[in-house]
Formats: structure tokens, C-alpha cells, sequence
């Protein structure tokens, strides 16, 4: 069974992001950029299966301008087979990424997609389900653990109160939570191995898919700043504030 | 023109979460005119219709039933909601919630639309603000596509009144189930407390509780302030507590009048959570840890000492 593995390659998750004094989004230049952290566990559950027998070949795939190569690299050196760039300067939005997903899977013929829930950039939370939806798939969104066997999957997703298990005949989208697994971090040999692994690059013209963004970001703002840092001293005064100054206490 | 929402409900009553959708929506309705219709696809859900309609501003209530409906997935509530298309529904909300999010990017997808993620607040009908990077940034965007997909982030509006209106529940048909998946078990956490994405007070617990019975000391002090529980990211993953629990950026979203952080540290992820709050209360043991940076009442000490003296204080 061959997986595919789409990942993004984001402001890194440690990073305190600056709004740009013109309005116009978020500084990136000469910040550090990593994978975004819900695809390395999306990468990690793909390596788990092949580990298991169950996968026989793992592709990772990112969408977006040439340095995504680095992110694609860090994939192979955590056990993806080979990569594929889909590369644009164009600014990606999730329709259009599902879009080009859509088109690597009608060409890679995968059984399984997994996909991290969420980039921590733009927070949408939307290519999966909409890659799920552009090829008719079920979906298992939000997943904190998977089962595939006899063309099936079974999967257990965090749901807002509790979990809720799914079954599903393959091919299927899984889009990966926070309990699914813990990544592992590459080796270095595996990282010297990452180098001559194929990759490949195409672009949205080839896949035949129109990119053209659908929002149009007007400003950007840094939110309205909080104003914490009062102390108090012991659990009385805490509680007299509470229910006196703030009077949320009775 | 109209304004469709795609309820939240457990079948009998609608969720909190649907009542502050409908609030947008109603907001967006009034700028160009339009009526608001609720959506409810479920089973034997004919409470949840009514109460729909007794929201006050909801003109028409559409209710599809089936039992494939009585345990949904996304692809069947995609499905009929995609089933009023097309038609002539200009903005399509959800709450974004764990519902939304699952549901929505299917039917924006169908609809060949972008989707706008957890509004905070329009602008215009087709110009909303969202956060993105955790609620460091707010970007305002506009959307160009003649349908409108959005999920609202409950702690930006109000909540609807959930009487005094007078909606017409009609009926229609769910389409068959699209066979994708099926539901074949939940294992849902029970709790007599509120619900935590709509409780007045909430008390969340971090790695500096230890481990899941020390987490029994918060539930004393939450019995005393009818407080919901939450927790962070690190508490969830240790096991202390149950995913559903996890208040952050890509958890729960919570803006209570009231919340009190015990032995978290503060990540600019669970910050997204939760600093929206009214009141921050912060007790740690670190005075450098960075949830005191926005919390209006940081109190410094042993939480295995604090927080029984705070349940005792309350009496």
C-alpha cells in the first residue's frame, strides 16, 4: 500500500511572529522555518506503518516556493521514500492546495493520505477534509489513532467531547491530533541517506490546476495587547480581589 | 437571499456554540438583508428544530431526518447541506468547533469556494478578521466567491437568545447515506460540570499538576465555583486528562469571565486559548513563567499548598 504524505513548511512552531509595520502580513525573511509540527506526526504515523508491513511506500509531497525542498528533505531523513515538490511563488490557499493534492493523487494512485490537521500558520484546518471532499473519500479528521487492515481503516478521532471511532474502506484521508504518535527526530545517518533518496519537482501548470488565490488578505494586525503582570502576594488577597475589584467571584 | 447555518445539536437541544453562530449570521443578514436559516440534520431531532426556531431572528428552520443522521459524519452532513445547492444561500456558517471544522471544508470544497476559518468579528458581507499564527496576528480577508463558507469562533459573539423567536420548521429530505464511513462507537467524557467552551469559570491545570490524581485537587476547587475543567497541551499528552480537556490554539477556545491557570507555563500556544479571558488568575511556582506576563492576578508559590488554601478560602 503506497501513503501519501502532504507537508507544509512553516514559520517554526518556537518562533514569536511580528506583524510588519506596513500592514501586509507577517515577517518571515531570516526566521527559522520548519515542518509544521502536525505533519511530522503525519509523517511519523506513515513510517509506523510501513514499519508494521502494512505500507510498502511512502511519498511526501509539499506544495509551495523551492526552499519546501528542505522540508521534503527532513521527511525522507525521518523514512519517506521520495519526495515531490509541487513549486510555486504563488501564495497557497488550502482549495488550492486540495487541488493540487488532488492531482498528485489521481497520478501516485496512494490508499491512504495523511495529512496533519492544521498548519500552524494560517490555523484554517481545511485541506484535508477538502482534499476528502475534491476525490469523494471518507475522511477521518482529527485522529488520535489508526488501524488499517483488509482494506479498511479504523480509526479512534478526538472529538469535542471525548472520541469517536471510524470505520472507513480505503482509500481514505486521515488527518492527524496531537495523541496520534510522538515523532521521532532523523539520525544523521538517516539525514546523509535523505540526500540521495528521488524528488521531484512539477508545478500547478503541469497538474493542470489554478492556483489564483480566492481571499484577498487586506491587513494584517498584531492583536490588542494584554495587560497582565499583577501579583498578589498570598491566597487571601487573591480571593479579596477576586471578589471585590473583580468582582467575578462572589 | 439567505444566510444558512449549519446547526450543532445533540438531536434534542442545540449546542451553545450554535447559538453564537446564529448571532453572526444574523449580523451578516441585517447588513444585506437577508433571512437566517438554521439547518438541522439529525434523528428523531424534531426538539432540536423547535428549539432552532424559537431562536429569536431564525426565519426558517430546514430539517432533514434519518437515521444515518443519528451518529453523523462529516460526508452526510456535507452532503445535505450540499443538498440546498444550488439555491440561494449567499454565506454558509458553522461553528468552529470540532463539528465545523470537520464538516465545513467538505461543503466549501463541493462548492468549489474558499473557506474562511473562526471569524472573529465581519466587517462587511464578504470581509471578516481571523486570527492566524495562534492569535498573534489578525488579518482581515475578503472573499470574492459567490458563496461565503465560514466557521465562527464562539468567544466573538454573543450568544443568540435561545427563546422569543418564531421560525417555520420545514421539513425536507436527507440525501442517502453516502455509505464513506460509519460511526461505530464514542467514548464520550462524563461530566456534571459546564461545558468548558461555555462555563462562566474555568480552572485548567498544567504539567505542574503531576499527574492525573492531583488533578482531583482542581475538581475540589472547581466544585466551589461551578467552574468547568480544562488543561494544557502538556497535561493532556502526560495523560493527566482526557484530548477533550486541551485548551490552546489548536484545542479549545475559551473566554470565560474567569480563568484560573494552575502549574501551566504559558505557551504562546495555550495563550491562544485562553487570553481572551476576562480575568487571568495564574498560580506557579516559577515567577519567571510567561503566563504571568498576562495574568491580572499572579500569585507565586507551591500550587500543592495554594490551591487547598484557595478551596478552604472559598468555603
Amino acid at each position: 500500500m503506497k501513503i501519501l504524505v502532504p507537508i507544509k513548511r512553516v514559520v517554526d512552531f518556537n518562533v514569536k511572529v511580528r506583524v510588519k509595520p506596513d500592514g501586509s502580513g507577517v515577517d518571515t525573511a531570516n526566521v527559522k522555518m520548519s515542518m509544521n509540527p502536525f505533519d511530522e506526526i503525519a509523517v511519523e504515523e506513515a513510517v509506523r506503518l510501513k514499519e508494521k508491513g502494512i505500507a510498502t511506500e511512502i511519498v511526501a509531497v509539499s506544495c509551495g516556493v523551492a526552499a519546501c525542498q528542505e522540508t521534503l528533505r527532513t521527511a525522507l531523513a525521518l523514512g519517506a521514500d521520495r519526495a515531490i515538490l509541487v513549486e510555486t511563488d504563488v501564495e497557497l490557499q488550502p482549495l488550492a492546495v486540495a487541488k493540487l493534492l488532488a492531482a498528485i493523487v489521481a497520478k501516485e494512485q496512494p490508499q491512504l493520505v495523511i495529512l496533519g490537521k492544521q498548519a500552524i500558520d494560517d490555523d484554517a484546518n481545511q485541506t484535508g477534509q477538502m482534499l476528502a471532499a475534491l476525490l469523494d473519500w471518507p475522511q477521518a479528521a482529527f485522529a488520535s489513532k489508526v488501524d488499517i487492515a483488509d482494506g479498511s481503516a479504523t480509526v479512534k478521532r478526538e472529538v469535542d467531547g471525548g472520541l469517536e471511532t471510524l470505520q472507513m474502506k480505503l482509500p481514505a484521508i486521515v488527518t492527524t491530533d496531537l495523541r496520534l504518535n510522538e515523532p521521532r527526530y532523523a539520525t544523521l545517518p538517516n539525514i546523509m541517506k535523505a540526500k540521495k533518496k528521488p524528488t521531484e519537482t512539477t508545478n500547478p501548470a503541469t497538474l493542470g490546476v489554478d492556483v489564483t488565490p480566492r481571499l484577498m488578505t487586506l491587513k494584517v494586525v498584531e492583536p490588542p495587547k494584554r495587560k497582565g503582570g499583577g501579583r498578589v502576594a498570598d491566597v487571601q488577597e487573591l480571593v479579596a480581589k477576586l471578589r471585590n475589584e473583580a468582582k467575578v467571584i462572589a | 437571499m439567505s444566510v444558512l447555518v449549519i446547526a450543532e445539536h445533540d438531536h434534542t437541544s442545540l449546542k451553545s456554540a450554535t447559538l453564537h453562530t446564529i448571532t453572526a449570521a444574523l449580523q451578516l443578514g441585517g447588513e444585506v438583508g437577508s433571512e437566517v436559516h438554521v439547518l438541522i440534520a439529525g434523528h428523531n431531532a424534531g426538539a432540536a428544530a423547535q428549539a432552532a426556531a424559537s431562536v429569536a431572528g431564525v426565519a426558517k428552520v430546514l430539517h432533514a431526518d434519518a437515521p444515518h443522521l443519528a451518529m453523523p459524519t462529516a460526508e452526510n452532513i456535507a452532503a445535505t447541506a450540499l443538498s440546498l445547492f444550488p439555491g440561494a444561500y449567499t454565506h454558509v456558517l458553522a461553528p468552529a468547533t470540532g463539528f465545523g471544522k470537520n464538516v465545513l471544508p467538505r461543503v466549501s470544497a463541493k462548492l468549489d469556494v474558499a473557506q474562511v476559518s473562526e471569524i472573529t468579528s465581519i466587517v462587511s458581507p464578504d470581509t471578516f478578521v481571523r486570527p492566524i499564527y495562534a492569535g498573534n496576528a489578525f488579518a482581515t480577508v475578503q472573499s470574492k466567491d459567490p458563496v461565503k463558507v465560514i466557521t465562527v469562533r464562539s468567544t466573538a459573539f454573543d450568544a443568540a437568545a435561545a427563546t422569543g423567536g418564531s421560525g417555520t420548521v420545514e421539513t425536507m429530505t436527507a440525501p442517502a447515506d453516502t455509505g464513506h464511513a460509519t460511526v461505530t462507537g464514542q467514548e464520550l467524557t462524563k461530566s456534571e460540570r459546564p461545558e468548558l467552551t461555555s462555563a462562566r469559570i474555568v480552572i485548567s491545570g498544567g504539567r505542574g499538576l503531576g499527574s492525573g490524581e492531583n488533578f482531583k485537587m482542581l475538581e475540589a476547587l472547581a466544585d466551589k465555583l461551578n467552574a468547568a475543567l480544562g488543561a494544557s497541551r502538556a497535561a493532556v499528552d502526560a495523560g493527566y486528562v482526557p484530548n477533550d480537556y486541551q485548551v490552546g490554539q489548536t484545542g479549545k477556545i475559551v473566554a470565560p469571565d474567569l480563568y484560573i491557570a494552575i502549574g501551566i507555563s504559558g505557551a504562546i500556544q495555550h495563550l491562544a486559548g485562553m487570553k481572551d479571558s476576562k480575568v487571568i488568575v495564574a498560580i506557579n511556582k516559577d515567577a519567571e513563567a510567561p503566563i504571568f506576563q498576562i495574568a491580572d492576578y499572579g500569585l507565586v508559590g507551591d500550587l500543592f499548598v495554594l490551591v487547598p488554601e484557595l478551596t478552604a478560602a472559598l468555603g
